[in-house]
């Protein structure tokens, strides 16, 4: 019985929080680019358009959904629906707080990393099925695109466990307690590269998530709008909230790792609030990204992956083993 | 290897130049304009359709209704009406209609103009579906809320209709002695019509 409340209650919270932190990232986003271009953003609904997103989410409710002829029915209806779940599991084991983890697993590092490639699965299944030739290039595209920075991205969170000896997220933000010195990015005594580490990692998990500038799966300027071409309405909207779903994951998962989750700078009231702060920080960071950066071709998304990100976390996993047998 | 770390410190370099840039307009006002709220402030030398404009003295117009700026029109959109009234000095402008369709705005008109009564306006929210909505009577436009009587000048007003009095005695005197005359002739005349038929 227990069991069984802990899971509604996780499904309704993280239905209430999704929900409630797609919607307004969306405005965020929105606003944002239009302040980075001297815009004003969103700004007829509601006071500065904070309605805009409930006005979005009905229309995209209200729309019917169109299979187009060539498509593959099933997969196509499937798609947008597998790339949503694999968001909501990835939120199991996001610890938030100290006591506040809907499950806590040993092995949470890990089955973020497996779950999450099931959204690169999710893209490919949305462009296969689509029927469309430009989906089917997006799809590839964010296949090859997954591929390349999986690895970086792997080899870099391995340092970290190395470091912390654990894959319990929880126990990984513990090993940073103390004063923002502590945390994992500027760890020097532990591996003096870890400033660069935490670079690789967060340049990985936006390409991972598919930002601008490694859109390539969008690439509206020459794919149309990618996997999501055919869709509308709610299939567009589930792919829409999976990306910012991902978003918050990769920011998440970042800030676990590298800035200390739910620690504050100070050794001060440790807490979710503190995890909140630090994972919009980045997320913002995403989003100026975004709207600061041309998308990349493939040749320079690959070219950046196997030239430099591989290269440099693979040094990186060395020097870490030295410091650990040395120090 | 050569150049692998130098590429790698530009492009880093480069993207940071990116951001700051990015962020510096991020904090500055947008430059948006909420048009049909808000416009521009036209520049004062735009060349808008052409008024009639307001003499602060007389609180009209003062257009003389030469007509010059309907000759020079090459494309022929101005038609100046005007009637006499008595007592006023001149001509008094009635209509003067302006068909901005066919308007080039080359500026004759305005070149031509002796007393500088029109010049251009610097509207230019002009929209619409309907032709007709183009075409103006710039009078109306002077005085939305009804075109003024002109001014009445007594001293002339009087000197005119002594005028008329002069010239209706003097028709009236050439009337009777023309009758005179035409009864002095009736005799050999009416005799020749008689004759003839």
């Amino acid at each position: 019985m227990d069991e069984l409340i802990r899971i509604l209650s996780y499904f309704v919270g993280i239905a209430a929080f999704l929900g409630l932190n797609l919607a307004y990232l969306g405005w965020v986003e929105r606003k944002g680019a239009g302040h980075i271009q001297r815009r004003i953003g969103p700004k007829d609904v509601g006071p500065y358009g904070l309605l805009q997103p409930l006005a979005d989410g009905l229309k995209l409710m209200s729309k019917q959904l169109v299979v187009p002829d060539n498509a593959d029915r099933l997969l196509y209806m499937s798609a947008p629906v597998l790339a949503m779940v694999a968001t909501v599991i990835l939120f199991v084991t996001i610890p938030w707080g100290e006591n506040l983890v809907p499950r806590e697993f040993d092995y949470g590092l890990i089955m973020i990393f497996a779950v999450a490639s099931a959204a690169g699965l999710s893209i490919l299944l949305g462009g296969w099925a689509s029927g469309n030739k430009y989906s089917l290039i997006a799809g590839t595209r964010a296949v090859s695109q997954s591929v390349a920075f999986e690895i970086p991205m792997l080899i870099t969170a391995i340092t970290i466990v190395m470091i912390t000896g654990t894959m319990n997220l929880n126990e990984i933000i513990r090993s940073q307690s103390g004063m923002f010195w502590n945390w994992n990015v500027f760890a020097l005594d532990k591996s003096i590269l870890m400033p660069i580490s935490f670079l690789v990692f967060f340049v990985c998990s936006m390409a991972e998530i598919n930002r601008a500038p490694f859109d390539l799966g969008e690439a509206e300027s020459e794919l149309v709008a990618g996997y999501i071409t055919e869709y509308g309405g709610m299939g567009f909207g589930l792919f829409m909230m999976a990306e910012y779903g991902n978003m918050m994951i990769g920011a998440s998962l970042t800030t676990i790792l590298f800035l200390g989750g739910w620690q504050c700078p100070f050794g001060l009231f440790p807490g979710p609030h503190w995890f909140l702060l630090k994972m919009y920080f980045l997320i913002w960071t995403i989003v100026w990204i975004r709207w600061t950066y041309p998308r990349t071709t493939l040749w320079g998304l690959l070219n950046l992956s196997w030239k430099y990100l591989i290269p440099f976390s693979l040094v990186n996993l060395l020097v870490t083993a030295l410091f650990i047998k040395v120090f | 290897m050569s150049g692998y770390f130098s590429y790698l410190l530009n492009g880093i370099k480069s993207l940071a130049i990116g951001l700051k840039i990015t962020n510096k307009e991020f904090l500055t006002r947008p430059i948006t304009l909420q048009y049909p709220h808000e416009s521009v402030k036209m520049a004062p030398r735009y060349r808008g359709h052409i008024e009639l404009l307001m003499d602060s003295e007389t609180g009209t117009h003062t257009c003389i209704s030469c007509g010059m700026c309907q000759k020079g029109c090459p494309s022929n959109c101005i038609t100046v009406k005007s009637k006499k009234v008595p007592g006023v000095k001149g001509k008094v402008l009635t209509a003067y209609i302006l068909d901005f369709t066919t308007c080039s705005l080359c500026g004759q008109c305005v070149e031509n103009c002796k007393p500088a009564a029109i010049d251009f306006s610097n509207e230019y929210n002009l929209a619409s579906t309907r032709k007709e909505d183009f075409v103006f009577d710039l009078l109306q436009k002077l005085h939305p809320e009804g075109v003024p009587e002109p001014k009445v000048d007594p001293a002339l007003l009087k000197k005119e209709q002594e005028k008329i009095e002069a010239a209706a005695k003097a028709a009236a005197e050439k009337k009777e002695a023309a009758a005179k005359a035409a009864t002095e002739k009736e005799g050999e005349g009416g005799e020749k019509a008689e004759g003839k038929s």
